[in-house]
């Protein structure tokens, strides 16, 4: 298993009140996104424990994008990895970050 | 306890069961907002084996519990993640789901509901997971015995295969869909031991008529048929905790005869068809096509496979 | 570390010195013999066999007699067997029914005041272990015994990780490696017995000190085959609340 950690400064705080989510479900192709209001308004982190090892560069450009549309201020967020393709990523990130402005 | 947390996979009652995830079951199982998680993925309360496997966790181990109510109901609820490991049983899995049943004891809810979604044991903590699989049929039955019914519900993509068989057939109702294969040894488990000869798991046909849903349902397997959609098995689930046989020596002596005329009678047949058409049905080789109200309506003209011997 | 298996009936004559009434038909144990001013009923399976639908419902019935006598007359789990017959006739005919109906007759039984021990003396695995010695209050082992869930060549296969290295990862992870001391330190297996002593008295000691509840997931922690089981149930039972 291969461990990373993403730290970003985001513009503004991600809007909504909700405490937490989850989505996605750890399996092959496919993982597990929890998001919880943890962090100052200014901030996000995405940790990501992954059974692929050597793609930091490719998570470290997703999350960066993710970052830039998202602006998740505030938020922890943690994935548990089943091995997915970078969009698949890419996309269960914006749904639990939209999950969390509700 | 903290915030609700739910998967936006939730599509409402009309959900397919069989595709939706574990915590979209729950949500549309149960009254609307009434699931309250206990140990939730916030804290990560996952495998300590799994890493040493090289494999992925999950925060919530792929066994999602705690309360809620159904049609006002309070109950509690245990849901596995059939895609995760193929929802078997691991340490902290299988003990998330033996302190539900713990707890059912001292807090006495209307029903346990447990919404299978297994292939068994899982292999990398085997051990734990079998001695969870004892731990969990022994809770079930002093459940049972405190007077609270054990519904089982079964028709995710993993079935209910190895000791969530055994699980299963511990329960006090069982309500199947037609994907919900109950089943020890599973076909593929069958033909790596036996060979192809003895079952092609490949065959899907032979795999539905001889392990899936209207089969058990025929035979007495299970109590209720239900359409693969969360809103049919809420109802189902609604009905089976109305009529939950007790788990006493009448019950034991009835499922010892129900078991031993099962052997009698049906004891040399190959095949399910020919089970079957001793059942008392005309045309054996329609039954898997059949549409829920047609089988329902099949099934209201032979009384024998539904009964208390459980 | 390899020991010879004590026989099924080096274990009866050590039980009942004054002999007894069990047979065995087809692999499958089942009589009585005297015990301590009573009697103390055996089930079992003998010889490696697997069990199927026919033999579960056989063993049931036993189980179930004894339950209709009364008298809190005590059951020995006897195991040597294979895992659950693995057959399509078997599961057509609905085996998951037929184990659980046996687990169910021995935890009825227990219920019923009927001590129940299970002693594994040979191999036994998967749905075969699950429907019999792990349905007693609790389970004891003799030396030479070897339960598993599934043999290492198997796991290999399914896991697809090579052989070589679960072995090596087996010597110290007793959460998922076969054998008698493994199951010992899950909590599974209570203790192991000593077959150079007489097995009336130890059986009557098991007997005697038979715990009130289900204490498998603190021996797992205590023994550290299962770390994390008992805290987590607990923590269940905890925070749960009807809302």
């Amino acid at each position: 298993m291969e461990s990373l950690t993403f730290r970003h400064t985001t513009q503004k705080a991600l809007p909504g009140a909700k405490a937490q989510a989850i989505t996605g479900v750890v399996a092959s192709g496919n993982l597990e996104v929890l998001l919880e209001r943890a962090l100052p308004a200014s901030e996000c982190t995405v940790e990501i424990e992954t059974p692929i090892r050597g793609y930091g560069e490719v998570w470290a450009a997703v999350v960066a994008d993710f970052v830039a549309r998202a602006q998740p201020g505030g938020l922890r967020i943690t994935v548990n990895d089943g091995g997915a393709r970078p969009d698949t990523v890419s996309l269960r990130l914006l749904q639990g970050a939209r999950l969390m402005e509700v | 306890m903290g915030e609700r947390i739910i998967d936006p996979a939730t599509e409402g009652w009309a959900a397919s069961w069989y595709e939706a995830s574990a915590r979209a079951r729950l949500d549309g199982l149960l009254d609307a907002g009434s699931f309250r998680e206990v140990i939730g993925p916030e804290q990560r309360r996952m495998s300590p084996h799994l890493p040493l496997f090289d494999l992925p966790r999950a925060f919530d181990d792929g066994m999602i519990v705690g309360s809620g109510r159904l049609d006002g109901k309070p109950v509690l609820v245990a849901a596995q993640e059939g895609r995760f490991m193929g929802g078997a049983f691991g340490e902290v899995h299988g003990a998330k789901l033996v302190g539900l049943l713990r707890a059912a004891l001292a807090l006495k809810p209307d029903a346990v509901l447990i919404l299978f979604d297994t292939g068994g044991v899982r292999l990398q903590e085997a051990n734990a997971g079998e001695t969870a699989i004892a731990e969990v049929m022994r809770a079930i039955t002093q459940v049972r015995a405190a007077g609270v019914p054990v519904i089982g519900l079964i028709g995710g993509r993993a079935g209910a295969y190895g000791g969530g068989g055994l699980i299963a057939g511990t329960c006090s109702r069982l309500v199947v869909s037609e994907g919900g294969r109950i089943s020890v040894s599973g076909p593929e488990v069958i033909e790596t031991n036996r060979g192809a000869e003895e079952f092609d798991s490949r065959d899907r046909a032979l795999v539905w008529r001889t392990m899936g849903g209207k089969h058990r349902r025929l035979t007495g397997g299970a109590d209720a048929y239900a359409d693969d959609t969360v809103r049919a098995f809420r109802q189902a689930a609604l009905d089976a905790i109305a009529r939950a046989p007790a788990f006493d020596l009448a019950t034991l002596e009835a499922e010892q005869k129900r078991l031993e005329e099962r052997l009698a009678r049906f004891g040399d047949c190959r095949d399910a068809t020919e089970i079957w058409g001793r059942l008392g049905v005309n045309d054996p080789a329609a039954v898997p096509a059949l549409t829920t109200a047609e089988f329902d309506a099949l099934l209201a003209g032979l009384g024998e496979t539904t009964h208390d011997a459980r | 570390m390899t020991r010879a298996k004590t026989t099924l009936s080096e274990i009866l004559s050590s039980l009942f010195p004054e002999g007894h009434a069990v047979t065995v038909t087809n692999g499958l144990v089942s009589g009585e013999g005297p015990f301590r001013g009573g009697r103390l009923a055996v089930i079992g399976i003998d010889g490696d066999v697997p069990l199927g639908v026919e033999g579960a419902c056989r063993l049931a019935a036993d189980v179930l007699d004894v339950v209709r006598r009364g008298n809190r007359t005590p059951i020995l789990v006897a195991i040597d067997s294979d895992s659950q017959r693995m057959s399509r006739r078997d599961e057509l005919l609905g085996l998951n029914e037929y184990l659980a109906h046996l687990a169910k007759t021995l935890l009825l039984a227990d219920a019923q005041g009927h001590p129940t021990v299970g002693l594994i003396y040979g191999h036994s695995a998967a749905g075969a272990f699950i429907a019999t010695a792990l349905a007693t209050r609790i389970l004891v082992g003799l030396p030479g015994a070897n339960p598993s869930v599934m043999d290492l060549p198997s796991v290999a296969r399914v896991t697809k990780l090579p052989l070589e290295r679960l072995e090596a990862m087996a010597k110290d992870m007793p959460v998922f490696a076969p054998g008698l001391d493994n199951m010992v330190r899950t909590g599974a297996v209570q203790a192991v017995l000593d077959p150079a002593r007489p097995l009336a008295e130890q059986i009557a000691a098991v007997i005697d000190a038979l715990p009130a509840e289900d204490t498998r997931d603190r021996a797992g922690r205590e023994r550290g085959g299962r770390p994390v089981a008992e805290a987590i149930a607990a923590q269940v039972v905890r925070d749960a609340s009807l809302g």
